[in-house]
């Protein structure tokens, strides 16, 4: 007698744990055949809300760590996602993809944590100026991470569509809440697995299932979310969304990419997560020329 | 150091300040000229390089709020003046302006930089009649930014490839610009120049109470020779804004004012594709500590809150002042502010001139009525303010908190309210317990603790040991609810590109 | 705490010096501050070449600036070296005219503490209203502030009832922050006056360092109730430049300091300057240097 199957329960990621949503509501998903799969927690608002708690207790902390430990933790990622690349294929090909497809998609995602891993201790010299002012100061500005971001990630492609939004975010030093697939969770909240065991603190990345339907609305009008990234193609949702970002001065941005382009990865995408901040000091004339006391 | 003094105390005739009969010392007055001055009785709206009556036939007055006598009369642009000025700025951007090489674009940045230069005392003399700022500040510092601002992107016109590193930029189109009424002429040009330079064409909308100094570039970018509809101006109130950021063919709103009307102008685009810029409210933290160079820092202080009537996004409207040297410092603040000249705005020896308009006094006297009644001790000058006009006396506010609400709202006026505070950590968390994330002030003679502030205050621009700095290649701009976007230096490219994907 | 000793920055004192600059003096109130600023001169003549003549004519001219110009004051004092005291002190008669004299191995103080104090003496000895002594720079830079107390102290003393001018000599201090320090050990240590410069070592006077010494001053005068005056000297020889010096001592120090009780120019050409001006003022004309004496 063959050995029983041990299913996985799939739950949320917040925080650095895996709760159960505390709605106690879920939705069926299935594969690609049609078959029930799973049985997804179906987030609610206030999970969201917990999520943006701990997220907000995480940026401290993660938008402090130095640029290089960032840079390694994020390059931890790849290697925890590598290992385990079999598990993401299967999940992947649950979803209808081929083989092919789902092994490119694997190695693409791991290629992106490898890609943005290098980008946390470089974009500050890409975008960070020093001024030439004309006043005897001195003048330089930095980008620097924007807080909490909500990111509604692609509904497509539920494992590189995930990480390709949310690395440039985490690798600027932001921490988000995501809401993975509606369609195909499975990957996206195997990855919260992978996350949870590459040195990436609690909270920085929480992963949410659910409806975007339930749940863009609050992603928006939270107001102690700094921005938000939706990189679904719902023209009513990124209408009401932009709407409601006005209540807080959310920077929103819509993404519709094909994640399997290279330019889907660059730097810019941070860039667009950051704020710039300047800082000015006095410059001391004594001992050049013409100034002396 | 310390030593100790041998000195005969006893041989030291002991003078006191009561003894000493006090020369008093009053400046005369020291009008600028207005000789050489030419303010039309009417203006009309600048659109395709010519200026035009509105199709409203409306026109409101704008005032010299130092003494309420009307300057001139501007005309109100309707949805549909708005619309034809839209309309010329397209067909600008399509037939002339993103067709012509980018050094030639430039070559016009920098005649109408020169320009300003050239007249910059008439502009000087108008933008303190119309807005009550001293003179001294327009021809200091409006003026001459505003120049170098048109300087500075000038150049970058031809140089725009290597601001972006691996990608191209390219104009968005139209832009429409709405700019407040607190450096009028700064503001547009903080506005035309980074637009002009990337290829955008430009329609310019000037605060109501403020539209002069913008009709003089107006008339200055004609002379220029810019082609027809590259800049439009457009005169009037709110409605003619909304018209401007309700047009579908506008594709970037840039706009600098307050924090209410930018969340307006932020849901009035979604779902357009419009790109935005907005440069909001502000109530930044000035923050004292005990080892700054303390006279200094009472000068950053008032330069923080008395600059420009304290009609600044920027204004370090917080004082806060570490509890060890509070006394001293509040003492060399009020003795330093019995030195500030407040009236006449065409004085050369003002400091401090008239509130922008009656709207705006109302509303800093129901602050300061506010703050009394909430228990601040008040404190004000004992200058007499002059009868006629908008004035209002530098004020502070002492033995406030995070609690009152004249600490936590935008007063837009001089009024500085004082908290003292213990540690670093307690002063950082206050600082930052605001919705607003302009700008902040840190004083401290210690080099580590300036980095370490600036990195943790959450604000764009962060004044270390200076205040209310302002330079064309210095990006300014807020976090939170102080906007987005940066203006100035090579982050202010930024927000009039695209790139080709 | 005790606001005597805190940094300065460099950058915000130039800033606050051109705003000083930006007053516009018109009209009475220039007229005011310019007579003003003659009182407060100390005519000075500190030359290796001095001889008695030389004293003689300039302390005329110290008591009749220009006695075809109406209402024009006397200066406040001139200035010499020790051996020409008695012959200033003589000249000046009853005019009310101070003496003022260098002492302490002027201008460099490079001797030792006996020599100053016999130097001082003399000067004392022979009528001197006012010393102006020049502090050990070196041993200041050296760190041996309290030589530098002891000596100011032991000068205070040799002084009798002179005023004691103490010249930290600022063009070798290097830093605002050493002269705002230099400044307090002088008046910590007996100074009734701080100056700025000997006028043999550039820059002399400027208005950054008088700035500085002047906020040293009113800070010791919160902290003690004790008022000391100011001399910047050397380098100050044009009208609006000692109308920007008034603006700022009035700004900084208030209208108590007005006077030439409290304030002093130090200056040999600055007087002409200002004669040229109140010529213009009363001829309605441009003036010409022709009509005012140089002595």
């Amino acid at each position: 007698m063959s050995a029983t199957e041990i299913r996985k329960t799939y739950k949320l990621f917040i925080g650095g744990q895996f709760p159960r949503t505390e709605s106690g509501r879920y939705y069926k998903v299935s594969n690609a055949k049609n078959e029930v799969i799973a049985n997804m927690c179906l987030a609610s608002r206030k999970d969201f809300r917990n999520a943006v708690v701990a997220a907000r207790k995480a940026f401290e902390s993660w938008s402090t760590k130095s640029a290089f430990n960032r840079s390694q933790i994020l390059y931890r990622m790849a290697e925890m996602l590598e290992g385990r690349k079999a598990q993401f294929v299967d999940e992947l090909m649950q979803t209808g993809m081929s083989k092919t497809m789902a092994e490119k998609e694997v190695r693409l995602s791991v290629d992106r944590m490898v890609y943005y891993s290098g980008w946390c201790d470089k974009y500050h010299q890409l975008f960070g100026t020093v001024n030439p002012v004309s006043s005897s100061h001195f003048n330089f500005s930095m980008p620097e991470a924007m807080g909490v971001i909500g990111v509604i990630a692609p509904e497509s492609h539920p494992l590189l569509g995930l990480v390709s939004v949310v690395l440039p975010l985490i690798a600027g030093g932001n921490t988000v809440v995501v809401l993975a697939s509606e369609k195909h969770p499975l990957c996206s909240i195997s990855l919260a697995e992978v996350l949870a065991t590459s040195d990436l603190s609690g909270g920085v990345v929480n992963i949410l299932t659910g409806k975007s339907q339930e749940l863009h609305t609050h992603f928006a009008s939270h107001m102690d979310v700094n921005a938000i990234l939706y990189a679904r193609a719902d023209a009513k949702e990124k209408k009401t969304m932009a709407e409601l970002s006005a209540l807080n001065v959310k920077r929103s941005f819509f993404y519709e990419r094909d994640w399997y382009r290279a330019d889907a990865e660059n730097p810019y995408d941070i860039l667009d997560f950051q704020e710039i901040k300047t800082t000015w000091h006095p410059i001391e004339q004594i001992g050049t020329s013409g100034a002396k006391y | 150091m310390s030593i100790q003094s041998k000195k005969s105390t006893d041989k030291k005739v002991k003078a006191t300040k009561k003894s000493i009969p006090a020369f008093e010392w009053k400046y005369a007055p020291a009008p600028e000229s207005t000789d050489h001055i030419d303010i039309k009785p009417q203006y009309e709206l600048f659109i395709g390089g010519k200026f035009v009556k509105p199709a409203t036939s409306e026109y409101f007055e704008t005032t010299n709020p130092a003494n309420n006598k009307v300057l001139s009369s501007i005309a109100k642009a309707g949805a549909s003046d708005v619309d034809k000025a839209v309309k010329a700025a397209r067909k600008a951007y399509a037939q002339s302006w993103q067709k012509m090489p980018a050094r030639e674009r430039g070559k016009y940045l920098y005649r109408i930089a020169r320009l300003i230069q050239e007249r910059a005392r008439e502009f000087a003399v108008i933008e303190t009649l119309d807005g009550g700022k001293p003179i001294r500040e327009s021809r200091d510092i409006d003026i001459p930014l505003a120049a170098n601002h048109f300087f500075y992107y000038a150049g970058w016109a031809d140089k725009l490839p290597y601001a972006f590193p691996n990608r191209k930029p390219m104009p968005l189109g139209v832009a429409g610009q709405i700019i407040p009424w607190n450096f009028p002429l700064l503001m547009a040009a903080w506005k035309i120049a980074p637009a002009l330079a990337t290829g955008n064409t430009v329609v310019l909308k000037p605060a109501e109470t403020t539209p002069l100094t913008a009709l003089k570039l107006a008339e200055l970018i004609q002379e220029a020779g810019l082609p027809e509809g590259v800049v439009n101006v457009v005169t009037g109130f709110g409605d003619t804004g909304a018209a401007l950021v309700n047009h579908a063919s506008v594709d970037k709103i840039a706009f600098t004012g307050s924090t209410p009307v930018g969340k307006y102008i932020q849901k009035a685009i979604a779902g357009t594709g419009k790109k935005v810029t907005l440069e909001l409210g502000g109530k930044a933290a000035n923050i004292i500590f005990d080892d700054a160079p303390i006279d200094q820092a009472v000068e950053g202080i008032v330069n923080g809150i008395f600059f420009n009537q304290g009609h600044v996004c920027c204004a370090g409207s917080r004082l806060f002042v570490q509890e060890n040297i509070a006394s001293t410092v509040i003492a060399k603040l009020k003795r330093r502010m019995k030195t500030l000249v407040v009236g006449d705005p065409m004085d050369k020896n003002t400091d401090i001139g008239a509130i922008n308009s009656a709207a705006q006094l109302k509303k800093i006297q129901h602050y300061i009525q506010l703050g009394q009644q909430e228990g601040a001790e008040i404190y004000q000058t004992d200058q007499a303010l002059p009868d006629k006009g908008l004035f209002c006396k530098p004020t502070l506010f002492l033995g406030t908190s995070q609690s009152h609400r004249i600490v936590q709202e935008e007063i837009f006026g001089p009024v500085l309210t004082i908290q003292t505070f213990r540690t670093i950590e307690e002063v950082i968390e206050k600082a930052n317990n605001i919705p607003y994330g302009l700008s902040a002030g840190v004083w401290t003679d210690k080099g580590s603790k300036i980095f370490n502030l600036s990195n943790r205050l959450r604000a764009g621009v962060v004044w270390a040991n200076t205040y209310n700095k302002f330079d064309p290649a210095s990006p300014f701009g807020g976090y939170k609810e102080s906007g987005f976007g940066r203006e100035g230096g090579l982050h202010g490219l930024y927000p009039y590109v695209q790139f080709e994907h | 705490m005790s606001m005597l000793h805190h940094p300065v920055d460099q950058t915000g004192v130039e800033e606050r010096i051109a705003r000083f600059n930006t007053r516009s003096i018109k009209k009475e109130s220039k007229l005011q501050g310019l007579r003003l600023a003659l009182s407060m001169i100390d005519l000075t003549t500190l030359e290796g070449k001095d001889t008695a003549g030389k004293v003689r004519q300039m302390c005329y001219k110290a008591m009749h600036l220009a006695d075809d110009l109406p209402d024009i004051p006397q200066v406040a004092a001139v200035c010499v070296y020790p051996n020409h005291v008695k012959t200033a002190k003589i000249a000046l008669g009853e005019s009310g005219i101070k003496v003022a004299s260098v002492a302490t191995a002027f201008p460099s103080g490079n001797s030792s503490r006996k020599i100053k104090l016999e130097d001082t003496k003399m000067a004392v000895g022979q009528g001197a209203d006012e010393i102006d002594m020049v502090i050990s720079r070196g041993a200041f830079l050296a760190g041996d502030v309290q030589f530098v107390s002891d000596e100011i102290a032991a000068i205070k003393d040799a002084c009798g009832e002179a005023r004691l001018k103490v010249i930290l000599e600022t063009g070798e201090l290097s830093t605002l922050d050493n002269i705002r320090r230099a400044s307090v050990l002088a008046m910590q240590s007996g100074a009734d006056f701080i100056k700025t410069s000997t006028g043999k070592i550039q820059p002399a006077a400027t208005m950054p360092v008088t700035l500085v010494m002047l906020e040293a001053i009113r800070d010791y005068y919160d902290e003690t109730g004790i008022m000391i005056g100011m001399k910047p000297a050397g380098g100050i020889s044009t009208a609006k430049s000692a109308l920007q010096y008034l603006v700022m001592l009035y700004e900084t120090l208030g209208p108590e300091w007005m006077s030439n009780e409290w304030f002093r120019f130090g200056a040999s050409s600055l007087a002409n300057d200002i004669l040229l001006q109140l010529g213009k003022e009363k001829m309605g004309v441009y003036y010409s240097p022709d009509y005012i004496s140089k002595d």
